[in-house]
């Protein structure tokens, strides 16, 4: 009796925990599930097909009933562009922050408590207060509807934090290690990248990918800064066939959507551990 | 050799900085300052400027949807950061740490996915959970456990006699919520791990039941990582409206806009009477005061500088 008790007590966390977890659960694999059905209800598929990855082959979604006219811009295009700006923006906060923040770890100059003080005091603008400002900048200065100015902005934004992550690392790193990196002859720029910057993989590796999914998801600027569909990323792509009253094609909206979420999923499923690193240093949405 | 170093570190310097400060500049510190200077203009789609002093800001008292939605989010930011942010993810952290390790690991990583799940994805998702029966998710699962309960999106139906929330409102919650709460939930986590064992050994070794011992030591033992990750999400969930957006796009009517959207509306709708960006950055600003406030009271409360350098920790 005691013991029977004490398996209850013991399943308890677990029956809570697989009740409050499981919304999100069953929402992901509905929407695999539906990405390859003819129509989904709840759970239950009621033809499997693989039709609605047809635009993988044909390279276009086209509005049902439509015909030709009423198609959104390629496929492979849009990927190229989400891919594009995801990898550029992963790529150049990588570098920025890592050079910046090695100046804040190892060098005393003047302006350096206010630079770092004015980026932390930065991290805690949220973009809606700059994008109307950034709007006008990128206007101004030629960028409007484009990807660069879209990369730079995202780069920008995030630098901040990058640099406060990359500063971390290397501050953990002796200065012994340079100093004999130097002493052999070695310049500044030589020494931070053959010597520093193999210590530092983990904090590389953290913003790479972190970077790198933001910028691969991103919505907000992509909806603001660009006009041009050949522009478009796959977040743009997704918002329209949602917002588009002439869309019916579900089993399509899944696939697509699932498309989207490959890379995701893939990190999910094999970087966690970094994930979560960059998770609490994140500003995030929420 | 110590002078030939001397000599060459100044333009070093620059190689290392300058690709940083140009940048955070052009993009970030540049436009904190022209989001003020446009609030105090007549700036629409055309970008001209006309000084209009503080015009915009008068607007705002007189705005008929002012109040609305002031409430609207002080109602928005109290109730998902009570229920997810802080509750949802103490209540995850305290219950995956008192199981199998990589069970709760597990159960952890799950709730991850929404924060890295593209907000356009995420939207179709829970769009689609809440459509008609036999289509979407939650009204299937609740015809087929045999209940008369039919979930609409766009209501503004209270949940109950007894508590007047319209169901919209409470999809919102959790729309913003499920995403929320991974951010305390790893921060409870790494603080409940690093207790001490033998303070809870002692606990137990006095009588006290787990729920005992989760008042009277666990949680006093983490009142202030409790304590800064309610301070942090009040200002993000305060200045969010992504997940808004697209959800309801602040519908019906002006029931679930928010602060932010708000702004956001004004500045770039579609529909008439939109491209406001002076309005929009007046209304920007009063976000943008209220986070200097609280970024100061970090800096002051949470020695925000010791915190962020601790990156290296792992938490897993």
């Amino acid at each position: 009796m005691a013991r029977a008790l004490d398996y209850v007590k013991r399943a308890i966390p677990y029956i809570v925990l697989v009740v409050i977890t499981s919304p999100i659960v069953l929402m992901y694999i509905m929407l695999f599930v539906a990405s390859f059905s003819r129509t989904v209800y709840g759970l239950v598929p009621d033809r499997i097909t693989l039709s609605n990855w047809n635009f993988l082959l044909t390279g276009y979604i086209v509005v049902p009933g439509t015909g030709e006219l009423g198609r959104y811009p390629n496929v492979y295009l849009v990927t190229f562009n989400t891919f594009l700006l995801a990898l550029t923006v992963a790529t150049l906060e990588v570098v920025i922050s890592s050079l910046a923040a090695y100046a804040i770890s190892r060098y005393s100059f003047r302006g350096r408590n206010a630079f770092l003080s004015l980026t932390l005091i930065l991290h805690s603008f949220p973009s809606i207060t700059l994008l109307i400002a950034i709007f006008y900048i990128l206007k101004s200065i030629g960028l409007f509807d484009t990807l660069l100015g879209v990369i730079l902005v995202k780069v920008a934004l995030e630098l901040p934090l990058g640099i406060w992550i990359m500063k971390g690392f290397y501050d953990g790193i002796p200065w012994d290690m340079e100093m004999s990196a130097l002493v052999d002859g070695c310049t500044r720029l030589e020494a931070w990248w053959k010597v520093i910057m193999p210590n530092v993989k983990g904090g590389i590796a953290s913003t790479m990918i972190f970077a790198f999914l933001s910028g691969w998801a991103e919505y907000i600027f992509i909806l603001t800064f660009i006009v041009s569909e050949q522009n478009w990323t796959l977040s743009r792509l997704v918002a329209a066939m949602i917002g588009d009253w002439r869309f019916v094609d579900y089993g399509q909206l899944a696939a697509v959507s699932f498309y989207y979420m490959i890379p995701v999923v893939v990190f999910f499923l094999f970087f966690q551990k970094y994930l979560l690193r960059m998770t609490i240093a994140s500003k995030g949405p929420l | 050799m110590i002078h030939r170093l001397k000599r060459l570190r100044i333009p070093y310097l620059y190689i290392f900085i300058m690709p940083a400060v140009l940048l955070i500049a052009i993009f970030f510190l540049a436009p904190v300052i022209l989001t003020l200077f446009i609030s105090f203009t007549n700036m629409d789609y055309m970008l001209r400027w006309e000084w209009a002093g503080l015009l915009n800001y008068y607007k705002m008292m007189r705005d008929r949807w002012a109040g609305l939605i002031l409430r609207n989010t002080i109602f928005y930011v109290i109730a998902t950061l009570a229920c997810f942010n802080v509750g949802m993810a103490l209540v995850i952290s305290l219950l995956t740490t008192h199981i199998h390790d990589k069970a709760g690991a597990a159960f952890r990583a799950a709730w991850l996915l929404p924060r890295i799940t593209p907000s356009t994805v995420y939207i179709v998702v829970w769009n689609w959970a809440l459509a008609e029966y036999p289509y979407g998710l939650f009204n299937w699962i609740l015809r087929n456990l045999g209940s008369d309960l039919t979930l609409r999106k766009f209501t503004m139906q209270p949940v109950h006699p007894w508590l007047p929330l319209p169901w919209v409102w409470v999809w919102v919650i959790l729309v913003n919520g499920f995403i929320g709460a991974s951010f305390g939930m790893i921060i409870f986590t790494a603080a409940i791990k690093a207790i001490p064992i033998d303070y809870i050994n002692a606990a137990k070794v006095d009588g006290a039941s787990t729920l005992q011992t989760i008042r009277y030591v666990i949680l006093p033992m983490i009142r202030w990582p409790i304590l800064f990750v309610t301070a942090y999400q009040t200002l993000s969930l305060l200045t969010s409206y992504e997940q808004i957006l697209l959800f309801t796009d602040g519908g019906p009517g002006y029931a679930t806009e928010v602060w932010a959207l708000y702004s956001f509306h004004k500045a770039f709708a579609e529909y008439a009477g939109a491209f406001e960006f002076a309005y929009g950055a007046a209304l920007a600003v009063v976000l943008v005061i209220i986070g200097l406030i609280a970024s100061v009271a970090y800096y002051k409360v949470f020695r925000f500088r010791e915190l962020m350098m601790e990156s290296k920790i792992e938490v897993t």
